[in-house]
């Protein structure tokens, strides 16, 4: 990947473009001017400006990642703000959400100030989501008002688990007044115990301790019947579970304030896919069983998932190279994301790309609030161009992130970023 | 090579042909072992480490005299699990093997997979001796060995397995064998210590001991682990000798021919009667020695040992 200034004028030519927002897809060219969108129209002339061509490519939003781990401040061997941009850039994205569980935590407003701080010069938006609670200890809520004053765009205190429910409604109750959503990484801790994958056929041949699917359903029963009953805003990270994609597609019909994420590893890979112990794919909530999979294909279908998110987790091979029980949880996915899904969902589900492209653009950008419509003149460019045709396989060499802990090497992909232009830079993926 | 595969590291998905073969040859390293001069040259020069991650001085001490029994060089490795926590690498201790050119690793470690990931490390034959809850694949051979003894056959042998199922390396080994050789395998103990998804693997499940006993021409009774009391996996010993406990009284009752087994170590009194383990049904003690030499087997056969035949 190379990254670079955009010119001063640039000229994407030949491309078709998709438009998530009118939900249009034509053919034109794109004028891009000092780093804002200038023209869009069939034979845009330009003497000066630098062309791209752009012909058999989509050209559409930057995509939007609402859950992602960047390790700074704390663990900057695995990955630092800089370079979980270059891998955000790899994947087309040119805007995400951060995680707070850093260390320390992202958990007062000078933190969150901290991170707007170190993400300014970087080339994608980085956006931090503050802990909901203080250390993500699970009891003493944060200070969400200053915090979100200070740009936090959500609250969660992902990786742990709010297991007090009392904390829980607390947190969805004050989110609800600053009017940002609530996230909670839902497992129940005492049901999922020590299970270390999916519990199931796989886990008994394996002998490894199972997580049952109720850990992640009972959680998310819990978190969406305060939500209805409090009328506030929770979105629920990472699905991995039939059951809970059916309780959240039900309860969306009562109470608007719901909304979910589903992340390309649940809907590559199932359990099976573990039976080489690879600690890649161990993951929280765990890769599930094949029923699941299909079910969590099924709700994107009803439009019970409103968005993809990689929840792109870096960790060093040293740490991985350990035995399946020591590895931590975590896979990165940044890179890998539009190949994988599109693969899943769009060639193998028939889902229409326009679909996927919204699940990547303009859905999460509305959860948080988020201009959406980027097609605009005038608007700052945030695009990226793909090949939405492309079979390869995936390897080291489309990893940009600071670790390489993916399970997708090796695997056959369909769909390659080639540009992503964000913040005034052209990032020339191909 | 005389096995299809080259490490043995589980019996899921172990060919057939190669089980009945290593029990073959077992049967033929147990005459040596009845002999006067209980060696034979075949891993001469040959050298094996035992990695023990985990204590199992039986097993370990079965392995090491099969080793001598082959005339191979044997050296211990045991390893406390709590430095492995400490964060030393297991890499680093498979590096150390590697370089040190050992020609077998047999390794008890206590994480599902381990030997596996063995295998990316060290180019060495390996031997998997117990992982975690996982696999004990050599404990399965010797028990599949000492059925045939008795039974002179194990297809169609109707076996129950006794226990806590769901942490046990013997019993998911012992499915994945006995199920390849024909044999039917029904597994008896509490309700939460049985996988909930253990009937896709072939075989059934029956809380009730005594139509267990019935059914069944063997029984395997597993070891009931103390740790396993008190954090609410199992209400009480007492409890448990009333509904899975093999008593005498049990099968007095059922005056019955049935074969006893247990991979040890024995909790008498609490999941098998004194009278039983001694008794004239019991095989425990056939095993211990069909231990030793279905370990010779196996060494020999995935060794390559030179072709001195074991008669
Ligand atoms: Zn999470």
């Amino acid at each position: 990947m190379k990254l670079e200034k955009l010119s001063a004028s640039t000229i994407l030519r030949n491309g078709t473009i998709i438009d998530p927002v009118a939900e249009k897809q034509f053919k034109a060219d794109v004028l891009i001017e000092d780093g804002r969108i200038a023209g869009i129209g069939g034979q845009i002339n330009h003497e000066d400006a630098k062309s791209i061509d752009c012909s058999g490519l989509i050209i559409t939003h930057g995509f939007c990642d609402l859950h992602v781990h960047f390790r700074e401040p704390g663990r900057e061997d695995k990955e630092t703000l800089a370079t979980g941009s270059r891998a955000a850039l790899a994947g087309g994205f040119t805007r995400v959400c951060v995680m707070p569980n850093t260390d320390p935590p992202i958990d007062t407003p000078e933190a969150v100030a901290n991170i707007i701080d170190k993400a300014r010069e970087l080339p994608v938006h980085i956006h931090p989501i503050g802990a909901v609670t203080h250390q993500q200890q699970g009891r003493q809520l944060t200070e969400m008002g200053s915090m979100r004053d200070s740009g936090s765009v959500a609250f969660s205190d992902d990786g742990l688990p709010i297991t007090n429910g009392s904390v829980m409604r607390m947190a969805l109750e004050y989110g609800g007044m600053l009017n940002v959503p609530v996230i909670n990484h839902a497992e129940d801790i005492d049901l999922r115990n020590d299970g270390l994958m999916n519990e199931g056929a796989v886990s008994t041949r394996l002998g490894l301790p199972g997580n049952p699917a109720a850990a992640e359903i009972n959680m998310v029963h819990r978190d969406l019947e305060l939500a209805r009953t409090t009328s506030t805003r929770l979105h629920v990270p990472h699905v991995s579970t039939a059951g809970a994609a059916r309780l959240i597609g039900d309860l969306k019909k009562q109470h608007d304030g719901i909304s979910a994420e589903v992340t390309p590893h649940h809907l590559f890979f199932n359990d099976e896919d573990l039976l080489g112990f690879d600690t890649n794919l161990k993951v929280a909530p765990p890769i599930r069983s094949e029923a699941d999979r299909q079910g969590l294909i099924t709700a994107i279908r009803q439009g019970v998932f409103e968005c993809i998110a990689t929840d792109h987790a870096p960790h060093t091979t040293e740490e991985k190279e350990g035995t399946f029980d020591l590895a931590p949880f975590g896979m990165i996915g940044l890179e890998s994301c539009f190949g994988a899904v599109n693969r899943i969902l769009v060639n193998e589900n028939d889902l229409p790309l326009m679909e996927l492209i919204k699940m990547l653009t303009v859905n999460p950008r509305n959860i948080m609030g988020f201009d959406n419509d980027l097609l605009t003149v005038g608007e700052a460019a945030e695009l990226v161009v793909v090949d939405t045709g492309a079979e390869y396989e995936f390897s080291r060499a489309h990893i940009q992130s600071k670790s390489v802990n993916s399970p997708y090497l090796g695997r056959q992909l369909t769909g390659k970023i080639h540009y992503t232009i964000s913040k005034g830079n052209l990032a020339v993926v191909q | 090579m005389m096995l299809k595969n080259r490490h043995l590291l589980g019996l899921e998905g172990y060919p057939r042909a190669d089980i009945a073969k290593i029990i073959d040859t077992a049967f033929r390293f147990r005459e040596v072992l009845d002999r006067p001069v209980k060696k034979v040259p075949a891993l001469q020069g040959q050298t094996i480490v035992n990695l023990f991650f985990e204590n199992s001085t039986r097993t370990r001490i079965s392995f090491e005299l099969a080793q001598k029994r082959l005339s191979a060089d044997t050296v211990n490795f045991s390893a406390s699990s709590s430095s492995l926590k400490k964060g030393e690498s297991f890499k680093d201790t498979a590096k150390n093997i590697e370089a040190m050119k050992i020609d077998a690793v047999v390794m008890r470690h206590p994480t599902p997979g381990a030997p596996w990931h063995l295998t990316r490390f060290v180019d060495a034959v390996i031997i998997n001796a117990g992982d975690g809850t996982h696999e004990h694949p050599t404990q399965a051979i010797l028990d599949m060995m000492s059925l045939q003894e008795r039974f002179k056959r194990l297809k169609g042998l109707k076996i129950g397995i006794v226990g806590d199922i769901l942490h046990s390396r013997v019993a998911l080994s012992n499915i994945y064998g006995l199920i390849t050789m024909g044999a039917e395998v029904t597994l008896c103990g509490p309700a939460n210590l049985i996988p909930l998804h253990v009937g896709e693997l072939g075989v059934q499940v029956n809380h009730n001991i005594d139509e267990v006993i019935e059914w069944a021409d063997a029984l395997n009774i597993l070891r009931i682990q103390r740790e396993r009391m008190g954090i609410g996996l199992i209400p009480s010993i007492r409890e448990y000798r009333r509904l899975f406990g093999i008593t005498s009284e049990r099968l007095d009752r059922h005056q019955k021919e049935i074969v006893i087994m247990h991979p040890g170590p024995m909790n008498r009194g609490v999941e098998i009667d004194s009278q039983i383990a001694d008794g004239d049904q019991a095989i425990i003690l056939d095993q211990v020695l069909n231990g030793v030499a279905s370990r010779m087997a196996i060494l020999y056969l995935l060794m390559g040992g030179q072709e001195t035949k074991p008669e």
